[in-house]
């Protein structure tokens, strides 16, 4: 369970969260959707801990991060994973040492394990042929497959995406919204994703939360969303100026 | 006038956040150094960057440069008949001053701009932060195996930089310029003296201390994207060179 209680964070004297209240649904794909520039991305580095409140709690799993030093937070970080919006591969290293890396930092398994898993993570992204690609050799769907496969290498509680689709065609972009569904049958981990893709958002959703002015103004099913009578949420989902 | 002021108060605050920045990063490394995991592959990987991969390129530096030195000297030491001095003046100056600080600057542009410029990439591509949520310390992981790099490689390639500057200054003065070859050898023997090599050496590791320092600094505060990352290394480059001479002042007030 992921409780964000009364967060305020200020950038520069700007006020990007706002006494922000959000509980995240157990093992849900909830979807936190809003404007670009109104602090989505700022959000998610809260709830793993990569930004620090200037006010407010953020539990996880009922411990709260905003108090807890830096190793019992990595410990608290051992049960997510996350994709990046630009996937952050690790671009010295092949396709196949990104997705072991997380497994040779925090597990003792043998080499020809590590191996299996890769393969396998590999293969559920339809990416087994790239392991011994670099990075830059790739599309970047292709790299936010393989972001997949890296965020999945320890099979997490809870998996983070920032902008899945962004920068993607949309053929590209409704293969991630079919990849993140199927994953998320497969784990039935908690998914977070950070979206300003309506279509997407509403293709993947349990949940959808807007985020606006620094504060969750709307949260609900995408039914709920579609029919939401808030004139800012209708603009929204409208693709309309707000 | 109390623009000028400002200005100055801006720039000496800026001095001081520099410093500060760089002495907290320093124990953080040191603290990060002693607890495990440790990476040994890794500090390898880059002692093979900072050391074996700088060979070449030091070694032609320090030939040309001892050849140069007893070419110089030879001609001001004929003009009263010291030419026997070319070999220690030769030997004395590689030791004590021109193998640590050319080998560091030489490896300051090889492989302090190369750390400035690969970890503020990663910083700006979010490299960082998905070490930060694998649980992985930066410091401990990019900043610490670098620092010990520098600290164990330099004094390795100033060694290896002093004999070969030598070397290059015994055959232009011998084959060259016909000073006796005894007398050369004699008188470096004479005249130049183990604590002359060891305090080079040390130099050398407090070099490769801040080029490392410096580097690994510039790239983790890395910000404003591709531009960032330049203006980074750059940075890197020309704060660590100045470093480089100022505390090579301090050193050899200290030491001789």
């Amino acid at each position: 369970m992921i409780r964000l209680v009364n967060i305020c964070k200020t950038y520069k004297s700007q006020m990007v969260l706002d006494r922000l209240n959000l509980e995240i649904d157990h093992k849900k794909i909830t979807v936190i959707i809003g404007k670009s520039g109104e602090g989505k991305s700022v959000l998610l580095k809260h709830i793993i801990g990569l930004s620090k409140p200037d006010s407010g709690n953020i539990y996880i799993d009922g411990v709260d991060i905003t108090k807890i030093n830096d190793k019992k937070l990595n410990e608290v970080r051992k049960k997510f994973g996350m994709l990046f919006q630009d996937s952050a591969l690790f671009d010295s290293m092949t396709v196949g040492e990104n997705v072991a890396f997380p497994l040779k930092e925090h597990t003792r398994l043998s080499k020809k394990d590590i191996d299996n898993i890769v393969e396998d993570k590999l293969s559920y992204v339809s990416l087994e042929s790239v392991a011994y690609k670099m990075p830059s050799e790739l599309s970047g769907g292709m790299r936010k497959r393989v972001g997949l496969a890296r965020a999945l290498a320890l099979d997490p509680e809870i998996i983070l995406f920032d902008e899945p689709t962004s920068g993607l065609d949309p053929v590209t972009c409704d293969s991630i919204d079919n990849l993140i569904v199927e994953t998320w049958q497969r784990t039935k981990s908690t998914f977070v994703v950070i979206s300003h893709d309506i279509e997407s958002t509403f293709k993947i959703a349990h949940k959808v939360g807007m985020l606006y002015n620094g504060k969750i103004i709307e949260i609900g099913t995408p039914v709920e969303i579609k029919s939401s009578n808030n004139p800012i949420v209708k603009r929204f989902i409208r693709r309309r100026d707000i | 006038m109390i623009r000028f002021f400002e200005l100055i108060g801006k720039i000496f605050i800026g001095i001081i956040e520099e410093l500060g920045g760089l002495f907290l990063l320093l124990i953080s490394s040191a603290v990060w150094m002693l607890r495990p995991p440790f990476r040994f592959n890794v500090i390898m990987r880059q002692m093979e960057f900072v050391g074996v991969n700088s060979i070449i390129i030091v070694l032609v530096t320090a030939l040309f440069t001892g050849m140069v030195f007893a070419l110089q000297t030879y001609h001001g030491f004929k003009t009263f008949g010291a030419e026997s001095l070319v070999g220690p003046s030769l030997a004395l100056a590689v030791t004590r001053e021109l193998g640590p600080v050319f080998t560091a600057l030489m490896v300051t542009g090889r492989a302090g701009s190369a750390m400035a410029a690969e970890i503020g990439t990663m910083k700006v591509t979010e490299q960082i932060d998905a070490l930060h949520v694998m649980s992985v310390n930066p410091i401990q992981y990019l900043v610490m195996p670098r620092i010990l790099a520098g600290i164990v490689m330099l004094p390795v390639l100033t060694a290896m930089s002093d004999f070969i500057a030598i070397v290059g200054g015994y055959f232009v003065g011998v084959e060259l310029l016909d000073i006796n070859s005894g007398i050369f050898l004699d008188k470096i023997n004479e005249m130049v003296g183990v604590d002359d090599v060891f305090n080079g050496l040390v130099k050398s590791t407090c070099f490769g201390l801040i080029l490392t320092l410096v580097g690994c600094y510039k790239g983790i505060n890395t910000k404003d994207g591709a531009k960032g990352v330049g203006k980074a290394t750059t940075q890197a480059v020309v704060f660590a060179s100045v470093a480089i001479f100022i505390s090579d002042y301090i050193l050899t007030t200290v030491m001789f």
